[in-house]
């Protein structure tokens, strides 16, 4: 009897990733949550720059590779073509919140029907642990050698929080993947943002807290607890915005 | 023959994106293209298409990315300072070997420049649109027809090629009224299994990428990249010439400024100087081979533009600097006189052959 097995969203291919790094266990999330919506023939996925900038052989779905920053518009351009595609960008911190944030806004302010998978790990990973738009006040990275000092570089953008405020916006919420409670709540939280897609309800964008030991310089199990008391605080856990919530104001 | 209507150079080209089956455009308001949008902002919701006002010049280039990624026609358009802030996607556009139509309704220059004509932008258009080694097809209309008819023949040739066609107008041929025949024609349709629609479950997954890691793969990329170049400046130059097959001096323009040139060229066969235009259609792939074929009787060439002197070094390279090449400019918005080029084409009638 089988008790656990590999999404058939994801390909049976070796991940790149580093030892410990939750970007594969968000992956598994959004495998799952497109093998029980049964949509992998009509998904499209469009991968970012950053560490995750292989998922386009992750998925076995189709995938467009975009240009940093420019996951939200290469997807309104794939799900304007074809609306009965399912569309998803999956975006790290710098991409989603740095350079790519008028595309972040402006997806949201149209409500465009897609979702965002949003791995915020407070740091870039991919180039070697640098600053990011949600690295914390005081964190030490390779362009805050001293720590974040916000009185010369300014403070962490709270992606859910300013997103909460666009009117356009569906449905936001913020999730970790830090423990098994808290994974089994992300997943929860990402396939609602597929199915809102799905039902044709808009602008979805999942937030995931995310560990990156290798440039956090900490063991995959101490990258976790940081995340726990550090991120967590920072950024609370939680749903920001639901327009189909129950009493939610819907369309 | 279809019947002609008056049209503006811009909602012609407009049109006959529509006519081609573009069902998506997008784009972000700069002056002097602003009608492109305008005209398809009340046209698209009619023919079941999208117009979507992007944030930005870079969000439109990337929703173009996406639907050209899914297999559809689609176009953005804009004039010099926005078509810089596409430059990005114009790359990755090339990377990706996917097919779009891109308009520049070129104004003067650099920064801000101005509002009025210019063909500045040449050297963006057939040379650096971006980074990486890479090319697009350039088409230069020289009338409202032409804002029409090169915009099927630019679609069509994307596809085909699988890159992107720009075409590269001044701002005078975006603002101006002309007949126009709106007759273009069969749309030819290409093979786009490539394209992301879903795998149905039915295929392996497609993927549109530009990214390799390993370098011996990324230069093969390029390499096969440049061998349909190849075709393409092999199969798909287009020039039109006017007096030029006896021509002692060859006038070689493009958009606008060809327009001045036949008149200044009349004048000067009226005075007995023997002068011819050579007019590329194609700025890429530039037309060499009639240029050069045209030094062998030609004593001069002239080149005009509205720029500070960019075709020149096409001209130049074409004839293999045979033939001195003469410049005629105005730059900043300004469009050379007949006058100018006339002057101009009387100097290289008198000093071209000793030059040479």
């Amino acid at each position: 009897m089988i008790v656990f097995e590999k999404p058939k969203a994801l390909a049976d291919v070796k991940l790149h990733y580093c030892p410990g790094c939750t970007h594969g266990i968000v992956h598994r999330l959004v495998a799952e949550a497109i093998d029980e919506l049964g949509i992998e023939g009509r998904t499209i996925g469009i991968a970012p720059v950053g560490c995750s900038v292989f998922a386009y052989n992750y998925f076995n779905c189709d995938m467009v590779e975009a240009a940093h920053g420019r996951a939200p518009a290469v997807a309104t351009g794939v799900k304007r073509a074809n609306p009965d595609n399912i569309v998803f960008t999956y975006q790290g911190d710098g991409d989603l919140a740095a350079i790519g944030t008028a595309e972040t806004v402006h997806s949201a302010a149209r409500n465009e029907n897609i979702t965002v998978i949003f791995v915020n790990n407070a740091i870039y990973g991919m180039t070697g642990g640098q600053m990011a738009p949600t690295t914390l006040p005081g964190q030490i990275t390779q362009t805050s050698p001293y720590g974040r000092d916000t009185a010369t570089v300014g403070y962490p953008i709270k992606v859910c929080e300013l997103l909460s405020n666009v009117t356009g916006a569906t449905y936001l919420e913020r999730v970790a993947v830090n423990n098994v409670k808290n994974v089994k709540a992300a997943g929860a939280a990402i396939k609602k943002a597929f199915r809102y897609q799905m039902e044709g309800k808009g602008f979805s964008l999942i937030e995931v807290l995310s560990s990156c030991p290798t440039n956090w310089g900490l063991t995959p199990d101490k990258a976790l607890e940081w995340l726990e008391q550090n991120m967590i605080p920072y950024y609370p856990l939680g749903v920001y915005k639901d327009r189909y919530a129950e009493g939610g104001a819907g369309k | 023959m279809a019947d002609k209507v008056l049209m503006k150079g811009n909602e012609a080209l407009a049109e006959a994106a529509i006519m081609a089956g573009c069902r998506h455009y997008f784009g972000y308001p700069i002056t002097p293209q602003t009608e492109v949008a305008a005209y398809l902002a009340k046209r698209m919701p009619k023919v079941g298409g999208t117009f979507l006002q992007a944030e930005s010049e870079i969000a439109a280039i990337n929703m173009v990315i996406g639907v050209a990624s899914a297999g559809k026609r689609v176009m953005t358009s804009s004039s010099s300072p926005g078509i810089s802030l596409k430059s990005e996607g114009l790359s990755y556009l090339a990377g990706c070997d996917l097919p779009a139509l891109v308009v520049n309704v070129q104004r003067g220059g650099p920064g801000l420049g101005g509002i009025q004509p210019s063909q500045s932008d040449y050297f963006h258009a057939t040379r650096g649109a971006g980074h990486g080694d890479f090319h697009m097809l350039v088409l230069a209309p020289a009338s409202v027809q032409e804002m029409a008819s090169l915009v099927f023949k630019g679609f069509d040739l994307a596809d085909k090629y699988r890159m992107t066609a720009m075409i590269l107008a001044d701002g005078t041929m975006g603002q101006m009224m002309e007949p126009v025949s709106l007759d273009m024609g069969e749309v030819k349709q290409y093979d786009k299994s490539w394209a992301v629609t879903g795998t149905k479950g039915a295929r392996p997954h497609n993927i549109v990428n530009s990214l390799s890691l390993l370098p011996e793969e990324l230069e093969q990329w390029n390499l096969k990249r440049y061998e349909k170049y190849a075709e393409i400046e092999k199969n798909e130059v287009m020039y039109d010439s006017f007096m030029a097959e006896d021509a002692d001096v060859i006038v070689v323009s493009f958009g606008v400024g060809a327009r001045v040139a036949r008149n200044a060229i009349v004048e000067a066969r009226a005075k007995g100087i023997k002068a011819g235009l050579i007019r590329p259609i194609t700025l890429w792939p530039f037309p060499k081979q009639a240029l050069k074929a045209a030094a062998a009787h030609a004593k001069a060439f002239v080149s005009v533009e509205l720029s500070m002197g960019q075709m020149i070094e096409d001209i130049e390279l074409s004839i293999r600097c045979f033939r001195p090449v003469l410049l005629c400019r105005r730059v900043g918005g300004m469009i050379p006189t007949p006058e100018e080029v006339l002057a101009k084409i009387e100097e290289a009638d008198k000093t071209g052959g000793n030059e040479a």
